[in-house]
């Protein structure tokens, strides 16, 4: 059974006007999260992905559909129970959100206020939090004398205070610099690593997926247009707003444009060869080129790593007979996926 | 100015009772302001207790109130003064009519400086399970407090300004001082005694309010 289990759920507003349509935000979307994902749900602006991921902690309530956390369907609660559900569940945000008039410490003790835990232990708690996030030393100090990823860090510390299974990150990283983005997002993989918690990660930015998530959602237009592991969605994506995400972080297959540029300086053949994880032996692949005599130089592409496994694509001019070029390629298409560009 | 030494003791009579009034209009109407503008801010399409019908009302009622001359307001309201304070004239009816048409000049303030504070940190106290009496009381007053207390210090002049009139249906003060034994007897210098010591009490309301202020936002 999933963690977070949405079946055929939509969000519909009513129109802004009248006569105006209505705005389907989410398309009729199942989704299950499994104890232990870190989930990233990508997708352009206006993509819905906000909204759905408010719906798993009711911050907006869908039109219809099951939303179940844990086991309880979450979208036929009155907000009385609810308030007692999204105790279990964090929630960190792209601008932060802390509170202006409360010290570090006392923005995340917010929750255990709220919980109702008595006073040593919500200090202690603190403490804790404040230790595990690195900000000690800021204990005392208010939000606005901290740097962005200080504040998020906070945001963290308070959205794991009450010891929640689920956290719930929207474009949590949005607002940093490259550098303070991969410190939130290493952050955010040892809250994983060390307390089991599920994270489900809003984004706009493949590189997010890439860096911490085990499974990918990718979305447009209030519907889930493509979801896997991330290896497989980024090795060979099905969808063409997926295949526009991946490109954005992997250099694989040379655009047209890309293309022209390569034909003016090579007259030969030109192909481009998919390898993917260790199913594809490089050392084989260029033997095959060594041995029939055909020489090659790597115009393009790249080969990444995503958890550990390699893939990527590699496009190569040729220099040899034709007859004795069709051999070669006859022979590696045995082995790999091999497109001829033209 | 052997008069206004003469009247030394009505000035001070006066000043006592200009205090009496603000003090107790600025309570009861900045009491009634915040839970009317509280009422603005959070029935409103998209708020935490979105309530249409009630919005509408309040909002009627605010925009048809705070347009009326206060001088008109003070006659038109009589009735009901004397209804709630026994007396149509005198300092209690004064104070009822000023604090009730504070509230709804105070009720656009709050509601314009709730409406400042970020709809984000509402959401992050909503996705700890906080409720919307627990979100009012350590998010929405807490966070807008600095707009607050000066939009308290600005509406604290207009009750000033308010409680000259007090007067014309037999309350003290100030104003009745400055008219009666100012205006009505050709006495300038007595007239700005009045004036001077308004000029002192809202200037040092309004540093005050400023330091507040400035405590509240740290800066």
């Amino acid at each position: 059974m999933a963690l977070v289990s949405l079946r055929n759920v939509s969000k519909v507003y009513p129109p802004a006007s009248k006569g105006a349509p209505s705005v389907t935000a989410i398309d009729s979307v199942s989704l299950d999260v499994e104890a232990g994902d870190i989930y990233g749900i990508i997708g352009y602006s206006g993509a819905g992905k906000s909204t759905l991921v408010r719906l798993v902690n009711a911050l907006e309530h869908s039109t219809s559909g099951e939303i179940i956390v844990d086991g309880q369907n979450i979208a036929v609660l009155p907000e009385r129970d609810l308030r007692k559900v999204r105790l279990g569940i964090g929630m960190i945000f792209q601008q932060f959100n802390l509170l202006g008039s409360r010290t570090v410490a006392r923005n995340v003790a917010y929750p255990l206020e709220v919980a109702g835990r008595p006073k040593h232990e919500r200090a202690a708690r603190v403490a804790e939090l404040l230790d595990f996030v690195g900000l000690s030393d800021k204990a005392g100090s208010f939000p606005d004398q901290l740097s962005g990823g200080q504040k998020q860090r906070v945001g963290i510390a308070r959205a794991l205070a009450t010891q929640p299974s689920i956290l719930l990150a929207d474009e949590a990283t949005s607002a940093l610099d490259p550098e303070t983005t991969h410190e939130v997002l290493a952050l955010l993989k040892r809250v994983n690593a060390e307390f089991g918690i599920t994270i489900i990660v809003i984004t706009h930015e493949m590189d997010v997926i890439q860096t911490i998530a085990t499974k990918v959602a990718v979305m447009d237009q209030g519907r889930v247009i493509e979801r896997g592991p991330v290896f497989d969605v980024f090795s060979n994506p099905q969808a063409a707003a997926s295949a526009r995400f991946v490109s954005t972080v992997v250099k694989g297959i040379p655009s047209p444009a890309e293309l022209a540029v390569l034909r003016e300086r090579h007259t030969g053949r030109i192909v481009t060869l998919a390898f993917r994880d260790s199913a594809v032996d490089q050392k084989a692949v260029f033997g095959e080129f060594s041995r029939a005599g055909v020489a090659f130089e790597v115009v393009y592409g790249g080969i990444n790593e995503i958890q550990g496994r390699p893939f990527g694509h590699l496009t190569l001019a040729l220099t040899g007979a034709d007859p004795v070029i069709d051999q070669v390629l006859a022979h590696i298409r045995t082995l790999t996926t091999v497109t001829e560009v033209r | 100015m052997d008069a206004l030494i003469d009247l030394l003791p009505e000035l001070w009579t006066a000043t006592y009772e200009t205090l009496y009034i603000v003090a107790m209009t600025l309570f009861f109407g900045g009491l009634g302001g915040l839970l009317v503008g509280l009422g603005l801010y959070l029935t409103r399409a998209g708020s935490i207790l979105e309530n249409k019908p009630l919005f509408f009302v309040l909002n009627l009622l605010v925009n048809f109130i705070r347009p009326i001359p206060f001088i008109i307001f003070l006659a038109a309201a009589q009735p009901l003064a004397r209804a709630v304070t026994g007396s149509g004239i005198g300092n209690n009816a004064i104070i009822f009519t000023i604090a009730l048409a504070a509230s709804f000049a105070m009720a656009r303030i709050v509601e314009q400086n709730l409406l400042t504070v970020t709809p984000g940190v509402i959401d992050a106290a909503r996705s700890v399970g906080a409720g919307p009496i627990r979100i009012i009381f350590t998010v929405l007053l807490p966070e807008a407090l600095g707009p607050l207390i000066l939009g308290y210090t600005f509406i604290f002049v207009a009750l000033v300004d308010m409680s000259a009139v007090a007067g014309y249906v037999g309350g003290g003060g100030l104003g009745n001082f400055a008219l009666l034994y100012g205006y009505r007897q050709f006495n300038p210098i007595v007239t700005w005694a009045a004036v001077l010591l308004i000029i002192v009490l809202v200037q040092f309301v309004q540093f005050f309010g400023n330091y507040l202020a400035r405590k509240a936002l740290r800066r």
